[in-house]
């Protein structure tokens, strides 16, 4: 290795420093892409035979979001279905599937869980009917609540037919979920679908054409929870039994 | 089904198991529909020209007033946020029915009822503002509005404009409760409710509750100032009570045949609550003992001669049947639309509580309230003396 005269090693460490600056600088001065509420359109899908009931997404949404510990902001469901007698399903929901469901014993009943949550409704009943428009529909898709607006009155949660939404027992104003605003306006998915350990449930931004969203609606047989409701939800199921309430 | 430790019969959605509106919430359909009703029957004598209710022409005013006032306080009670409704006023969002209601109730007050009943007693506050003493002095000048002109051609445009706020009343009346209804029967995710004939169902039912309330009030006020009762005005709101009642009760079991005759998905579930949980408030209370039972007692004075005091009698105790039917018809409107799962696979139970902000004790203040209201009203504006001719 060659010596350097002091004179030399000068001039290199102050190239370097120069240029050192110069890229901290250009890497400051970039701007991070920032969001656009218009160039999305959240919504979420969920493949019922992946589903495995670990209600490791009710935990994750009740940490990450604080949920009181009696309500629930998205929640599972087990079915279990006798032979055709599809109009009266089992159901059953302990603590929102938050840690799990007991094992069944073997029987002739066809069984699966259902992720439930906000479906962020297109024409959403529960922000029609807001007396102040404390629930809104966020320009990117996703029915939000302004805390420091909503009066109380329980009307949207009369109004939801999903029962996805609950007064907050301290706050006393409407809350439900979110589809996690504060991380999928940060570039990062839902507490609840990174919480999901089989990729059950994804979250889908249907403006984005590379989302996988499309190919999920395109290639497989998709409902959504009580259509007859009209309601423009954008919650999307795959494989959901007519059992389902 | 199997009854789980909160009282929750089958599957609920785990946010539904606690309801969300409570008694008070009954009591706001109940109030309103005794001012529009009060107000429909006050509108008779003065629009329809029946001249035969005039007796109860200003006491049914100052009923439907009394019972205004009252009218929001169980809605402020309820809120979760009650220092914020005012943004309902100041910034309402026109798609929900909800509110509109501050609107319409203003309109109610301050536009119709306010006006036809100052009209009304203008000279008669005139003339007591002149003859009384003291704070009673200040009182009633203050409620002339410094309108003291008692001319016949003054009182002459007080009856005209009186008439037509009573026109534009009418149809205001219907709209007060109409719109109650509206807001019960526009709610697609609830089974129970969502019917259009919801508003047109409380609109008569309001209109049979004002005008048995008006009459138990006028006998009571009778008995208690020891005035002999007009029977024919008597008689005839007994009649046009049956009536009414008669056309409300038709209208709810058209909406109970069309429901059992369509049967739809909910059916299973709405027909398993009325022979459950609802039996004694919906079948006992409501339909038997709060309206075939006055009814049939209606019906007999229609086609049968009495003596004075039976008839009292009669209409004393139909009257009273009545306003039981019909509380519980709130009751199992407002309660019973919240007892079944919106999955239709289960049912939760009402804990009505005492004590508590939304408990039966505020509720049977605010009860009391109105009746307060109206006795003081009473005292101030007489509604049996002979009107002041100046």
């Amino acid at each position: 290795m060659k010596d350097l005269s002091r004179r030399q090693l000068f001039e290199k460490a102050g190239r370097f420093l120069i240029l050192s600056n110069a890229a901290a600088a250009a890497l400051n001065s970039a701007e991070p892409n920032p969001y656009s509420t218009a160039d999305h359109w959240w919504g979420m899908t969920i493949d019922i035979d992946q589903c495995i009931g670990c209600g490791n997404c009710a935990a994750a949404c009740q940490a990450e979001n604080k949920v009181p510990e009696e309500f629930h902001r998205t929640w599972i469901e087990r079915y279990q279905v006798q032979g055709d007698d599809y109009q009266h399903p089992q159901v059953e929901s302990p603590h929102g599937g938050r840690e799990g469901f007991t094992p069944l014993p073997e029987s002739a009943a066809k069984s699966f869980y259902v992720p439930k949550l906000c479906n962020h409704c297109a024409t959403s009943p529960c922000v029609q009917v807001c007396p102040v428009g404390a629930t809104f529909e966020s320009p990117d898709g996703v029915v939000l609540v302004d805390e420091s607006y909503c009066v109380g009155c329980r009307y949207c949660v009369q109004a939801c037919p999903y029962g996805t939404r609950f007064i907050h027992p301290e706050k006393q104003v409407a809350d439900k979920c979110t589809l996690c605003y504060h991380r999928i306006t940060q570039g990062l998915t839902t507490a609840c679908a990174e919480a999901c350990p089989t990729g059950a449930r994804k979250l889908a931004d249907l403006k984005d054409p590379k989302d996988p969203v499309h190919e999920f609606l395109r290639t497989n047989t998709i409902q959504v929870l009580k259509p007859q409701m009209a309601t423009g939800s954008k919650v999307y199921y795959k494989n959901l039994d007519g059992a389902v309430r | 089904m199997l009854m789980g430790p909160t009282g929750v019969e089958g599957f609920m959605y785990p946010n539904e198991v606690e309801l969300q509106w409570s008694v008070l919430i009954v009591l706001y359909p109940f109030i309103t529909g005794l001012v529009a009703g009060a107000f429909i029957l006050a509108s008779l004598e003065r629009v329809f020209k029946v001249e035969a209710v005039k007796p109860t022409y200003r006491l049914a005013l100052l009923t439907a007033l009394a019972f205004l006032i009252v009218a929001p306080l169980p809605l402020q009670m309820h809120l979760g946020h009650p220092e914020r409704s005012f943004e309902m006023y100041l910034t309402p969002h026109r798609s929900s029915a909800m509110a509109m209601f501050g609107f319409i109730y203003l309109w109610y007050l301050m536009v119709v009822l306010l006006v036809e009943i100052w009209l009304d007693y203008r000279a008669e506050i005139v003339h007591r503002s002149q003859t009384s003493k003291g704070l009673l002095k200040f009182v009633y000048t203050l409620l002339t509005l410094g309108s003291k002109n008692v001319s016949p051609g003054a009182l002459r445009l007080d009856d005209r404009v009186g008439y037509i706020v009573t026109l534009i009343g009418i149809p205001s009346a219907f709209l007060l409760h109409g719109y109650v209804g509206f807001i019960f029967g526009s709610v697609k995710a609830n089974a129970w409710w969502s019917t259009p004939l919801m508003p047109i169902v409380f609109l008569f039912s309001a209109m049979v509750s004002g005008i048995a309330a008006v009459m138990l009030i006028y006998m009571a006020v009778s008995w208690y100032q020891k005035r002999p009762i007009d029977m024919r005005c008597l008689d005839t709101i007994a009649k046009y009570l049956f009536y009414v009642f008669l056309i409300d009760f038709s209208l709810e079991m058209l909406d109970l045949v069309h429901r059992i005759y369509e049967a739809d998905e909910s059916f299973h579930s709405l027909d398993f609550m009325v022979h459950t949980r609802l039996f004694f408030s919906q079948v006992v209370l409501q339909i038997w003992i709060g309206t075939i039972l006055p009814l049939a007692l209606l019906a007999v004075t229609q086609v049968r001669t009495f003596t004075e005091a039976v008839r009292r009698g009669i209409y004393a105790s139909a009257g009273l049947l009545t306003m039981v039917g019909i509380f519980a018809m709130r009751w199992n409107v407002v309660i019973g639309g919240q007892l079944f799962s919106k999955s239709y696979l289960g049912y939760t139970t009402y804990k009505l509580e005492f004590a508590t902000r939304e408990g039966l004790l505020p509720s049977i203040l605010l009860m009391i309230l109105p009746f307060l209201i109206l006795w003081t009203l009473v005292k101030l504006l007489p509604p049996f003396e002979e009107r002041h001719s100046l």
